[in-house]
């Protein structure tokens, strides 16, 4: 897949996921009273609504892939040149209902690994900006 | 000037353990009118959202037997349209302007529409005193006016959706979806090229398949009924301009969108208006129609936890609206005569019929229930009205349809069995507004 992605913009919630992300970290929001994750992040905690508790945790950044589509007819301008491609869902080891997307680099379309272990992986999509991926690790 | 309200939360029943709703019976759908329908708005003025939403009330006024003078509410929703807007990448057109009274939103009648361009351009409206602007589709429009006219707020009320379809791919390479970077919520998902029609619901229907051992194939039936019965709606945009029946061969070679989710299972953006005239239920004896009773009204307010929903997020929600249906209507799945949950995209009715446990059906049994007979003249009338598949994407259809079938007036659509109880509502598995309908008060 030979493609310039669309570069993330951070804002006042999301910059210290994007920072992390270019240190080679992968963190989630944590409330930790009410023992909850959370990605991708909010103002607030969206199981108590108080953002007073809310905190970033690294986590391990291993998954498991749980489902996929294949996208033949995009609505994203820079994407439409490399149709058909992957969209893959993974879960977070540490709490399966964080969902993160992945393009399953390598992974021809339509043949996702589906109940395969992942790692994540940090790519540059601009001189400044990383974003994580994930790469299959056991089938 | 009336003021304009927003619906409070208060208004929706979006909670289990409400009881029986204690409007039950007592508020109904009377008048229907609809606009003609087109594929994109032609740029002509006497095909704009705005003269066709004169058109659909005034259709609904006179189908009602009532005159405009008796109307004393509206529950209009705003937004026109999931794609583009017109202004101001266009400007107002000329003969638009010199036709129609213009609000301060230059898109009201063009790409929006609002309870003020409505008053300006229909003085004979002249006794509004109620007014709100229901977000979102005509779904939450219903519940809303079933809930202000049991409430007192209004006696005699039009409630509206208009829809409109410029030129160009709908969604296609608009906003965000155009750009190198990817800010606000984009920042989530177009970095992976999560954008494509139907990409949730396809990724949940590939989760539902691998739950239940079930596959893309098995949908065909379903969607094949789906215009069967679209095609029997004479206000729809397919039985108007393109009366083309679907095969399962159509269907199963149709090219892929977001695999699992095919040509087929996407509905076609169209222009249309939709209007109706509800009313109390001592109101509407004495009005031209028959009362389609509204028993409940539910809706959903789950929050998807993560990237995208999951099947166990989309499969709570669904449960618990079917719960709540039953329970504020002092009904139960068995009394249900037809369902005409949303379609559009085909890939999540299951999840809704599923939720209902309509026609006995538990979770993961939505498509085998489609191999048997699911047409009208069938024991478990499926959808209808075709939904968005049968007719074009309006999100209306399926209560114009269940009001008309608890009225027996549904035409070639009527189904065989008694039209007794139906329940109509969306738009998807989650956040979405639903109601039931009856032919008695209950």
């Amino acid at each position: 897949m030979d493609l310039e992605r669309p570069v993330p913009v951070p804002d006042e919630v999301s910059a210290p996921f994007w920072d992390a992300c270019n240190e080679g970290r992968l963190i989630v929001q944590s409330c930790d009273p009410c023992e909850w994750l959370q990605y991708p992040p909010a103002k607030t905690c969206t199981e108590c609504d108080s953002a007073d508790n809310l905190s970033w945790r690294e986590v391990s950044g291993r998954g498991t892939i749980n489902g996929y589509i294949v996208i033949h007819d995009s609505r994203l301008r820079v994407w439409v040149p490399v149709q058909p491609y992957n969209v893959a869902v993974v879960e977070l080891e540490e709490d399966p209902t964080i969902n993160f997307f992945s393009n399953l680099p390598g992974t021809a379309p339509d043949e996702v690994p589906v109940g395969s272990k992942v790692e994540v992986e940090f790519i540059s999509v601009s001189d400044t900006q990383k974003i994580p991926e994930w790469r299959v690790v056991e089938g | 000037m009336v003021t304009v309200q927003t619906p409070p939360a208060s208004m929706y029943r979006s909670r289990e353990g409400l009881g029986v709703w204690e409007h039950k019976g007592k508020v109904a759908a009377v008048g229907i009118g609809h606009s003609p329908t087109a594929r994109r708005w032609d740029g002509l003025v006497e095909s704009s959202i705005g003269t066709w939403t004169v058109m659909a009330l005034r259709n609904a006024m006179e189908d009602a037997g009532i005159t405009p003078d008796q109307v004393d509410g509206m529950v209009v929703v705003p937004a026109a349209t999931t794609g583009d807007r017109w202004y101001p990448t266009h400007p107002v057109p000329e003969d638009f302007a010199n036709t129609f009274e213009l609000t301060d939103n230059l898109n009201d009648g063009l790409s929006s529409m609002s309870v003020d361009w409505i008053l300006k351009n229909m003085p004979e409206l002249t006794n509004v005193q109620f007014a709100m602007h229901a977000p979102t589709c005509m779904s939450d429009a219903v519940v809303v006016a079933a809930q202000a006219v049991g409430d007192g707020l209004t006696n005699t009320c039009l409630v509206l959706k208009a829809w409109n379809n410029l030129a160009g791919r709908y969604g296609h390479e608009a906003g965000n979806n155009a750009l190198d970077i990817a800010p606000g919520a984009s920042q989530w998902t177009n970095p992976w090229g999560f954008g494509a029609a139907a990409s949730t619901f396809a990724y949940l229907f590939d989760q539902y398949c691998r739950k239940y051992g079930k596959n893309h194939d098995m949908m065909a039936p379903f969607v094949v009924n789906e215009k069967r019965n679209g095609l029997l709606f004479p206000e729809g945009f397919w039985a108007q301009h393109r009366p083309e029946p679907l095969s399962i061969e159509d269907y199963l070679s149709a090219r892929w969108v977001a695999k699992p989710a095919n040509l087929f299972d996407c509905d076609l953006p169209i222009q249309v208006v939709c209007a109706y005239v509800f009313t109390t239920a001592e109101r509407a004896k004495d009005m031209k129609q028959k009362p389609a009773y509204i028993l409940n009204h539910a809706s959903d307010r789950t929050r998807v936890k993560s990237s995208i929903q999951t099947l166990d997020e989309c499969e709570a929600a669904t449960d618990s609206v079917g719960r709540k249906l039953y329970e504020g209507a002092g009904i139960s799945a068995s009394d249900l005569s037809f369902e005409n949950m949303y379609d559009g995209y085909t890939l999540f009715h299951q999840f809704h019929i599923e939720g209902l446990r309509f026609a006995g059906i538990q979770r993961g049994e939505a498509l085998d229930l489609y191999a048997t007979d699911i047409s009208i003249e069938g024991p478990n009338p499926v959808s209808p009205s075709g939904g968005n598949a049968g007719s074009g994407r309006t999100r209306t259809w399926m209560h114009t349809d269940s009001i008309q079938q608890v009225q027996g007036r549904a035409g070639a659509r009527q189904i065989r069995r008694p039209a007794e109880i139906g329940v109509s509502g969306g738009p998807t598995t989650t956040g979405g507004n639903f109601t039931v309908w009856s032919s008695t008060p209950g």
